[in-house]
C-alpha cells in the first residue's frame, strides 16, 4: 500500500477517490512516512537509559528550596533571614532584596553587567527587574511582548505559594529547616479568589495600575452581530463554566544551574522551550542573553506547563549567590501543582442567532478568563480560544468579547489546547442545547454550519486548504453506531441510563500570524552514509524526534537506523527553534527538517556528479545508493560518496545542511469526539462506555504514535469532563487538593478503551501534507461527554467537571432523585 | 529526603516491646506508606523509627482451631487479597484490600498499619467493623484484646498506649460463619483513591427473615462506624425490598457526615442510604437468599 491510512482499531478510508476529494494531489509512495516505525527513544526510555534532568549530577551539588507565601494576598512588612543564614550547611538565603534591580525592558541586550546587590535601598525598590515568563517568541515590537509583572522573589505575595525567599544548602533537610527559620511579617490583604471578587468595584488591586484587576480585554468582531440577531428566526442564550485544572506531567519541574569556567550560567532543565528559558533568565537577572546557556535533556511531559519559565531564573540566582557552584531545584508534586501553571478557568455567555433550518446567522461570545496571580501567557489564551474557534462554523457575524482577570490564585498559563477545550466545551454544549430546542439532530445542525475548503478567516487571513471534518463525523458516527444507539436509548428506565453525544473542534498548526514561526534543522552526513539530525524543536515525550527522523529518512532514502536524531537541545549548539507548543513542530519544524534533508540530498547528488561526471539531474538517491533516475541502475553507494566527501584530497567537503525556515503560514486541523455514557442516577457517577476521536490532521506520519497522542489527549479530556479540578478555600485562597490523591486525575482504570481514527487529508502547505495533532485530541471529549449525559438524562451540565457531587445536585434540581 | 535520626529493627515482638519500653520516643513503622507520607508532609520530624518488618510471626494469616481467623499485623494488603482462607471466609476484607492504592502500595502497606493510622478512610476499616474484629495488643508487661469499635478514638487517634504494639487482628467464627457479605468502595476513581464512602455489610438469614445484619461504614464520620440502629431494626424482619429500604434509611442516622470540599453532607447521607441498600441486597444473595427485585 502506498500512501498509508492506518489505525489499529479500525479500517480506514484509503481510496484514491476520497483522497482526491479531500485535496490530495501528490501520490508519491512514501517508504518511511506513514509507517509506525519504532520511537527513536523507545529502548532508551523503557530500559531507563534515557537521562532526565534529575539523572545528571554534579559534584557537590547544592539543593535549593523555596519559601512559599502562606497568604494569598499580603505585603511583606519585614523579613529576617539571620537565623536561617546561621544554620550550618546553609550556603545562601535569598529574598527580594538580593536580586538585581535593573528594569530590562528599558535596556538593550548586552549592556548590563551581572550583579547581585545586597541590601537594596527602599527607593530603588521600584527599579527591581520585572519580567514575563510566557514561552512566546520575543517580539521586536514592544507592544506585542508578554506582560512583565513578576519578580524572581516578591515583596508582595499574590497567591498562596508565591515565592518569598529561597535557601541554598548542602542538603534538602537543612534547606527545609532553614526555610522554617526565616521570619516574615506580613500585612494580609483581602484574598480575591474569584473573578467576580476581583472585578468588584473597590476590590484591592493585585497589580498596580491594573484597573478592576483586568489584565487585558479585547477580542474581535466580524460583521454586525446585532443585525444578525434581528435577521435570525431565534436567538438562544447559554452560560457555561470550566474549572481550573493542572497538567500533572509525570516529571515535576526540575533544574540545576552552575557557572561554567567562563562565568556563564548553565542551566539543565526540564523544559519545552530552551531558547526562551535562556532569554527570560537573562532578562530576569539583567544579563546579556549570551551569558546564559540552557540544556534540555529528556523531558517527562509538559502539556504546556513547561512552555513557561518557572524555576530557572531563581535557580540561576541561586548559583550566582554561591559563587557559581551547582544548585538543584526539584519541585515536589504539591509545589508543582500550585507554583507553576494551571489551565485558565473560563466563564462564557453565548448568544446565538439561528434560523429554523439550523443555519447559524450570528454568534456573540463573552468570556471571563481567570489568569490567577500573574499574567504568564496572559490574554493570549483567551485570544487563542476565539481565534481557533473562528474556523469551524463561519457565520455572517461573530463577536468575541473576552477579558482576562487577575485573582489571588495560582498562575494560569499554557495548557494543551490553549483556550480551546474551554471555548469548544461552551460552544459545543450550547449548540447541542440549540439542536434540542429546534428538535434537530445534533449532527445535522453541525453539518449545516461547517466550514469548507477555501474559507479565508477574515481576522487572521489564514485559509482553509484542506478539510475532512465531514468525513470525520461520518466515520465517528459509524464507529459508535450512532443511529442504532439513538433508537435503543430512546425509551429507558431504571437507575442507569445511557446516551450518546458528539462534539467537533478546529485548531491550528502553530501560531501564525500571531507570532513568529521560526524553526531550524541541521544535518551532518557521516562517513558511513548515516547522519546526525539536530533540531531546535523539542521532544518532550510526544515523539517529534521520531517524526523528524522519518521525514529525513524519507527524503534521503535511508533506513531509520541510519538517522541519528539528537534529542538534547542545547542553546549553545542546537539550531534556533522557539520550542514545543501550539502543536507546531511536525508542521512548522517539519518544514525546516524537510528543507534541510532536501539540501543534503542535492549536495550528495552534486558530489556524486562530480565523482562520476553524470549530470545531477540524471541522478537520484534511493536505498543508500546513487542511481540513474531513468533506470534505477546503481552508480555509487551513498557510503562511497560520503567517504569521498571527507577524504578526497582535492574535493573534500563534508556534506552538511544548517537551515532555518520562517513559516509564514498556518493549517487548520479538525476533528470530532463521539462518546457513549452510562449514568448512575442514584450516585451521580458517569461512566464513559465508548469514546472515539476522529481526526483530520492531514497526513499521519507515524500512525502508532498518532494513536498514542489521541489516547493521551482523550484521557486528559475525560478527566476534564468528569473529575479534575483544583480547589481553593473561597476565603483564604488556600489550595485544598494540590496532590495526586485529592486531585482526581483519572487512572487507567477510569479510562475506557479509546478509539482513535484518522481521516487523512493532504494539507498542501505542510511537509508531506501534515497538519497538527499534538493538542487537538483534548479539545472535544468534554463537550461530547456532556452532550451524551444530556442525551441519557435530559439534564444539561453547563459547568465542569461533571463529578458525582455536582451531578447529584443537578439531578436533585431536575427531580430525578 | 526524610528526616530520620534513628532506625531500629526488631526481630521478635518481645524485642520490639522492649525497645519501646526503653525509648518511648520511637515511632513504629510497618509498611511505611503512612509514616513516610507524614514525614514528607512535615507532620513528623526528627523521627526515630522502630521497624516491625523483620518480625516474621506478624506476617502470618491462619485459622485457629476454634475457627478464629488470625491476621498478623504485618500482613500486607496483597497477602490479604491473595489468601485463600480469607477469600473464602471473609471476602469483604479481601475486596477491601484489593481496592486500596496500587500494586506497589498493596505489596508493602500492612493491615496493622492501616488500622493504627486511625483514618476513617482506612480501606480495611469498614469490613473489620462489620466483622467485629478484635485487636490483640502487646506490651512489655502483657497483652490485651480490644474490640475494633473501641480502638478508633478520633481522626488519626487510636487506643494504643505508650509501649503498645498491635500484633494480631482476630475474627471470631461467630462473626463470619453463616454470613454473606458485600463491600462497596465508592470513590471518585476506580483505583488509587480514597473512599468517598465505604460500606461493608454482612448478614445472616433465618428462613425468610434477617437473623443478623452488621453494617460498617468508612468516611461516614470522623472514625469508621457501625449502623447499630439499622442493625437492631433488621433483626427478625422479612427479607424484602421494604426492609432493605428502611435499613438504608436508618443507617443514615448512625452516620456523622459533614460537608467538606470533598462532598456535601446531603450527598454523603444520600450515598449511605443508597449504597447500604445496594450492598445489603448482594449480601443477602451471598448469604443464600434470593435476589430482591
Amino acid at each position: 500500500m502506498g500512501v498509508i491510512n492506518f489505525a489499529l482499531s479500525v479500517v480506514l478510508l484509503c481510496d484514491i477517490e476520497l483522497k482526491l476529494r479531500l485535496g490530495r494531489s501528490d501520490f508519491m509512495a512514501y517508504k518511511v512516512v506513514g509507517k509506525s516505525v519504532r520511537k527513536v527513544d523507545a529502548i532508551a526510555k523503557v530500559t531507563g537509559k534515557a537521562k532526565y534532568t534529575d539523572d545528571f549530577s554534579e559534584r557537590d551539588m547544592l539543593v535549593g528550596k523555596i519559601l512559599h507565601s502562606p497568604y494569598a494576598h499580603a505585603i511583606i512588612k519585614s523579613i529576617d533571614v539571620s537565623l536561617a543564614r546561621a544554620l550550618p550547611g546553609v550556603e545562601a538565603v535569598l529574598t527580594y532584596k538580593d536580586l538585581p534591580r535593573i528594569n530590562y525592558s528599558t535596556t538593550l541586550p548586552g549592556v548590563i553587567e551581572d550583579v547581585i546587590e545586597k541590601e537594596l535601598a527602599e527607593e530603588l525598590e521600584l527599579k527591581r527587574i520585572k519580567f514575563g515568563t510566557a514561552g512566546h517568541p520575543y517580539s521586536l515590537d514592544p507592544g506585542h511582548r508578554d506582560v512583565e509583572d513578576r519578580h524572581i522573589l516578591t515583596k508582595k505575595a499574590r497567591f498562596i505559594g508565591d515565592n518569598i525567599a529561597a535557601v541554598v544548602a548542602t542538603d534538602e533537610l537543612i534547606a527545609e529547616k532553614a526555610l522554617k527559620l526565616i521570619k516574615v511579617e506580613y500585612e494580609v490583604l483581602e484574598a480575591l479568589t474569584s473573578t467576580d471578587a476581583a472585578l468588584r468595584e473597590g476590590a484591592p488591586l493585585i497589580h498596580e495600575g491594573r484597573e478592576r484587576n483586568i489584565l487585558a480585554s479585547g477580542g474581535f468582531a466580524i460583521g454586525d452581530v446585532e443585525e444578525a440577531f434581528k435577521e435570525s428566526d431565534l436567538v438562544i442564550e447559554g452560560e457555561y463554566e470550566t474549572s481550573i485544572v493542572q497538567h500533572c506531567h509525570m516529571e515535576n519541574q526540575t533544574s540545576y544551574a552552575y557557572q561554567d569556567t567562563d562565568g556563564r550560567i548553565v542551566i539543565v532543565t526540564s523544559t519545552q522551550i530552551p531558547q526562551i528559558v535562556r532569554r527570560v533568565v537573562a532578562q530576569a537577572l539583567g544579563l546579556p542573553w549570551g551569558k546564559v546557556r540552557v540544556i534540555k535533556p529528556f523531558v517527562g511531559g509538559g502539556f504546556g506547563n513547561k512552555q513557561d519559565v518557572c524555576i530557572e531564573p531563581l535557580n540561576a540566582a541561586m548559583t550566582l549567590a554561591v559563587g557559581g557552584r551547582p544548585v538543584k531545584i526539584e519541585l515536589t508534586r504539591e509545589e508543582s501543582m500550585i507554583d507553576t501553571r494551571t489551565r485558565h478557568a473560563f466563564k462564557f455567555k453565548i448568544k446565538t442567532g439561528i434560523n429554523h433550518n439550523g443555519k447559524i446567522i450570528g454568534i456573540h461570545i463573552s468570556a471571563v478568563s481567570n489568569t490567577g496571580a500573574y499574567a504568564s501567557h496572559g490574554h493570549s489564551i483567551a485570544g487563542s480560544a476565539g481565534g481557533k474557534f473562528r474556523y469551524l462554523y463561519p457565520t455572517k457575524a461573530l463577536k468575541y468579547d473576552p477579558i482576562t482577570v487577575y485573582t489571588n490564585l495560582p498562575v494560569a498559563g499554557a495548557m494543551r489546547g490553549y483556550g480551546c477545550p474551554q471555548i469548544f466545551y461552551a460552544f459545543e454544549s450550547h449548540l447541542e442545547d440549540i439542536a434540542k430546542r429546534l428538535n434537530m439532530d445534533p449532527i445535522e445542525i453541525r453539518q449545516k454550519n461547517l466550514v469548507e475548503v477555501g474559507f479565508v478567516d477574515p481576522v487572521s487571513k489564514n485559509k482553509i486548504t484542506s478539510c475532512g471534518i465531514r468525513e470525520c463525523i461520518a466515520k465517528g458516527k459509524a464507529l459508535i453506531k450512532w443511529d442504532e444507539k439513538k433508537v435503543l436509548y430512546k425509551e429507558q428506565s431504571g437507575d442507569k441510563l445511557r446516551g450518546v453525544g458528539m462534539a467537533c473542534f478546529s485548531y491550528a498548526s502553530g501560531t501564525y500570524p500571531v507570532a513568529l514561526e521560526l524553526a531550524a534543522a541541521r544535518i551532518v552526513l557521516n562517513q558511513d552514509g548515516s547522519l546526525q539530525l539536530q533540531i531546535g524543536a523539542t521532544d518532550t515525550g510526544q515523539g517529534s524526534d521520531t517524526v523528524f527522523g522519518q521525514m529525513v529518512a524519507e527524503v534521503l532514502g535511508l533506513p531509520m537506523d541510519m538517522v541519528h536524531v539528537i534529542s538534547t537541545q542545547d542553546t549553545d549548539i542546537s539550531p534556533f527553534d522557539t520550542g514545543c507548543y501550539a502543536s507546531r513542530q511536525t508542521y512548522v519544524s517539519g518544514m525546516a527538517v524537510e528543507k534541510a534533508a532536501l539540501e543534503v540530498k542535492a549536495k550528495i547528488l552534486t558530489f556524486a556528479s562530480s565523482m562520476t561526471d553524470i549530470p545531477v539531474d540524471k541522478l537520484d538517491l534511493l536505498e543508500q545508493k546513487i542511481v540513474y533516475k531513468h533506470s534505477g541502475e546503481s552508480v555509487l553507494t551513498l557510503e562511497q560518496v560520503a567517504m569521498q566527501s571527507y577524504y578526497d584530497r582535492v574535493l573534500a567537503k563534508p556534506i552538511t545542511s544548517d537551515i532555518s525556515n520562517n513559516a509564514r503560514i498556518n493549517a487548520v486541523p479538525f476533528g470530532v469526539t463521539f462518546a457513549e455514557v452510562e449514568v448512575d442516577i442514584k450516585t451521580g457517577k458517569i461512566v464513559v462506555l465508548e469514546i472515539y476521536n476522529v481526526h483530520d490532521s492531514g497526513t499521519i506520519i507515524n500512525p502508532q504514535m498518532a494513536e498514542g497522542q489521541v489516547h493521551g489527549g482523550v484521557s486528559m479530556g475525560i478527566g476534564y469532563a468528569l473529575s479534575e479540578q483544583l480547589l481553593f478555600d473561597a476565603v483564604t485562597g488556600k489550595p485544598l487538593n494540590n496532590n495526586l490523591l485529592d486531585y482526581k486525575l483519572p487512572t487507567i482504570m477510569d479510562t475506557p478503551n479509546i478509539g482513535a481514527a484518522f481521516v487523512e487529508t493532504y494539507e498542501p502547505t505542510g511537509p508531506f501534507g501534515v497538519k497538527s495533532l499534538g493538542e487537538p485530541p483534548v479539545i472535544s471529549p468534554a463537550p461530547a461527554i456532556r452532550n451524551a449525559v444530556l442525551d441519557a438524562t435530559g439534564v444539561a451540565f453547563n459547568r465542569l467537571p461533571m463529578n458525582p457531587q455536582r451531578v447529584f445536585e443537578g439531578f436533585k434540581k431536575a427531580g430525578l432523585i | 529526603m526524610y528526616d530520620i535520626i534513628g532506625y531500629y529493627d526488631a526481630e521478635t515482638v518481645d524485642e520490639a516491646t522492649a525497645f519501646l519500653a526503653e525509648n518511648p520516643n520511637l515511632k513504629l513503622i510497618a509498611g511505611g506508606t503512612d509514616v513516610l507520607i507524614k514525614m514528607h508532609g512535615g507532620q513528623l520530624e526528627a523521627a526515630e523509627l522502630l521497624s516491625l518488618r523483620k518480625i516474621k510471626s506478624l506476617s502470618i494469616i491462619r485459622k485457629a482451631q476454634d475457627g478464629t481467623i488470625v491476621i498478623g499485623a504485618m500482613v500486607t494488603f496483597s497477602q490479604v487479597f491473595n489468601d485463600p482462607i480469607l477469600r473464602e471466609m471473609i471476602p469483604i476484607l479481601t475486596e477491601a484490600a484489593i481496592s486500596m492504592g496500587g500494586p506497589q502500595i498493596r505489596n508493602i502497606a500492612t493491615i496493622g498499619g492501616n488500622v493504627c493510622n486511625g483514618a476513617t478512610s482506612a480501606d480495611s476499616a469498614s469490613s473489620l467493623f462489620a466483622l467485629n474484629a478484635q485487636l490483640k495488643i502487646e506490651h512489655v508487661k502483657g497483652e490485651r484484646i480490644v474490640p475494633i469499635r473501641e480502638f478508633y478514638l478520633g481522626p488519626g487517634k487510636v487506643a494504643l498506649k505508650p509501649g503498645e504494639i498491635l500484633t494480631e487482628i482476630l475474627i471470631s467464627p461467630d462473626d463470619y460463619q453463616g454470613f454473606g457479605g458485600q463491600y462497596i468502595k465508592f470513590a471518585m476513581r476506580e483505583a488509587m483513591d480514597i473512599a468517598t464512602l465505604a460500606v461493608s455489610v454482612v448478614c445472616k438469614l433465618s428462613g425468610k427473615t434477617f437473623a443478623d445484619v452488621r453494617i460498617g461504614l468508612g468516611v461516614a464520620g470522623p472514625t469508621p462506624l457501625r449502623c447499630l440502629e439499622a442493625e437492631e431494626f433488621a433483626k427478625g424482619k422479612d427479607v424484602s425490598l421494604e426492609t432493605v429500604a428502611k435499613i438504608g434509611e436508618l443507617a443514615v442516622n448512625s452516620a456523622k457526615a459533614r460537608t467538606s470540599w470533598r462532598a456535601s453532607k446531603e450527598y454523603r447521607e444520600h450515598l449511605v442510604e443508597e449504597l447500604v441498600q445496594r450492598a445489603l441486597k448482594i449480601a443477602v444473595v451471598n448469604a443464600g437468599g434470593g435476589e430482591l427485585v
